[in-house]
């Protein structure tokens, strides 16, 4: 299981990467390989503010369909929109090209509550 | 209750095969990727371990009659080694769960079943059993593997002295196949690809499929996991029982019509025949997405004037097509194929056309 040391990570299994006062969002090679096939990824709140926890998107496998959740109050500035034709890549580059969205963070005291990759690896039980 | 292990647990383990609980039993999933195993079969050939499938075996003088009254299919018209799709009615106008009846000699019946529903439909059979009836619930002695897929043929008979190409589709054969006596090759599936379904039991079952991937390994054969299977037969407009039958819809509403035989008498025929003849209020219908999105079940089934018409019971990515597809009841008169429909996803209205099955036609 690739579970990157510098990144961050979350309970529903989105990985964070902090770059300044942007974080890019994605969620983890655990979670794309219990999804299997993404045939479809959904994000339509690009310039949106949400608070942390609140859906940001969905994304679709062949047999499931799971939403994603902010990690971080934010505002939505970017969505890869790569992925609207080739939902793939989630599965395929996790971490680099399957990247979902990146967020203005609006409050980085929030920082504190994302998990290090050895307490991921604790959630899912590596 | 703890989920049951297949025969052959290990090996599908070992094949990196993610078991999940299904219907009482861990099951493979999958074991690389829904839509490469999908393409698998359409393509090439594929192997499903299906095991958790129920059979039941019925023999004795009475065996056709309790057959006849508790299925919707004429079984009277079935010769040995053939086989016939059927229904279980229930008496208030639903479904059991639909079967398969094999005929395997005089007096003499096998009625495959789903994992889901073994023990109800084993106690709604025995609830029926009379003297002359002998029965049989084999769902832990058997395994099944549906050998599905382009080249199944050309791999099956690489292992088997037994002409394949004499198999008709939907008749059966007992015989020997990769060494082992008194398999059961039957030409069904559930995929919409020619292959053939082997029953084999428990203790040769390993040694069967061992022999079946050896065959099969110069066209490229691979397991293939219940993922696939539903969306294979999602394409080809198939029902599931839980998603698009079950104990609250008619066979008549569900498009099982054909086997819903009135030539006889049977479990609620009596109403089923007025539901006929007075027309039913909804229909199961097969439909396509034109807009881009995937459907699911639950949704909800517009009009073009936005008005719900009915549900979603199935719906997926198509692999074949690549667009979603789905199945569901819509009010009756709005069946027809050509009908533009929308499918409620979220907070969308996405366009969709209900469509003649199979869903994926064949080039």
């Amino acid at each position: 299981m690739n579970i990157p040391e510098e990144l961050k990570y979350t309970e529903d299994h989105e990985w964070i990467k902090v770059e300044g006062n942007v974080a890019t969002v994605g969620i983890t090679d655990y979670a794309q390989g219990q999804l299997g096939d993404i045939v479809y990824v959904e994000i339509e709140t690009e310039g949106d503010a949400i608070d942390k926890a609140e859906i940001f998107g969905t994304v679709e496998a062949v047999k499931t369909v799971s939403d994603l959740f902010m990690p971080l109050t934010g505002t939505v500035s970017k969505f890869n929109t790569k992925l609207e034709d080739e939902p793939e890549l989630v599965n395929s580059d996790p971490y680099g090209e399957g990247w979902m969205i990146k967020i203005e963070i609006s409050d980085e005291s929030q920082l504190e509550t994302l998990l290090s990759a050895a307490a991921y690896k604790e959630v899912i039980g590596e | 209750m703890e989920a049951k292990d297949i025969a052959l647990n290990d090996v599908h383990i070992q094949l990196g095969g993610k078991m999940v609980p299904f219907a009482g039993y861990n099951m493979p999933v999958r074991y690389s990727s829904d839509i490469e195993e999908h393409k698998c079969v359409r393509e090439k050939v594929g192997v499903f371990d299906v095991s958790h499938m129920g059979e039941f075996f019925v023999s004795g003088a009475g065996a056709l009659n309790l057959i006849q009254k508790v299925t919707s299919n004429d079984a009277s018209k079935l010769t040995i080694g053939q086989a016939q799709y059927s229904c279980f009615p229930n008496e208030t106008g639903g479904i059991v769960d639909d079967l398969i009846v094999y005929k395997l000699g005089d007096d003499e019946y096998m009625l495959v079943v789903n994992a889901s529903n073994i023990d109800k439909d084993w106690n709604w059979v025995k609830k029926q059993q009379t003297e002359d009836v002998t029965l049989t619930n084999a769902s832990d002695a058997y395994c099944l593997f549906a050998v599905q897929g382009p080249e199944a043929i050309k791999t099956l008979q690489k292992i088997t002295d037994v002409a394949l190409n004499d198999i008709k589709f939907y008749t059966f054969t007992k015989g020997k196949i990769g060494g082992i006596d008194d398999v059961i090759i039957s030409a069904t599936g559930y995929t919409g690809e020619a292959g053939f379904e082997l029953y084999v039991l428990a203790e040769d079952a390993k040694k069967l499929w061992a022999k079946v991937f050896e065959a099969g390994a110069e066209f490229g054969i691979q397991p293939i996991g219940l993922g696939a299977r539903d969306t294979l037969r999602l394409e080809m407009g198939y029902c599931l029982y839980g998603n698009d039958i079950d104990d609250t819809t008619s066979p008549l509403e569900a498009g099982l019509g054909w086997i819903t035989k009135f030539s006889k008498e049977f479990t609620n025929s009596e109403a089923l025949k007025k539901q006929k003849e007075a027309g039913v209020s909804k229909r199961l219908v097969g439909f396509e997405l034109n807009d881009k999105g995937i459907p699911r079940k639950d949704y909800d089934i517009l009009n073009l004037d936005e008005k719900v018409i009915g549900r979603v019971t199935s719906g997926t990515m198509s692999p074949s097509l690549s667009k979603g597809i789905g199945m569901g009841y819509v009010e009756f008169g709005q069946h027809k194929s050509g009908t533009e429909i929308l499918i409620a996803v979220r907070n969308k209205k996405l366009k969709a056309t209900i469509v003649k099955l199979p869903i994926y036609k064949k080039g």
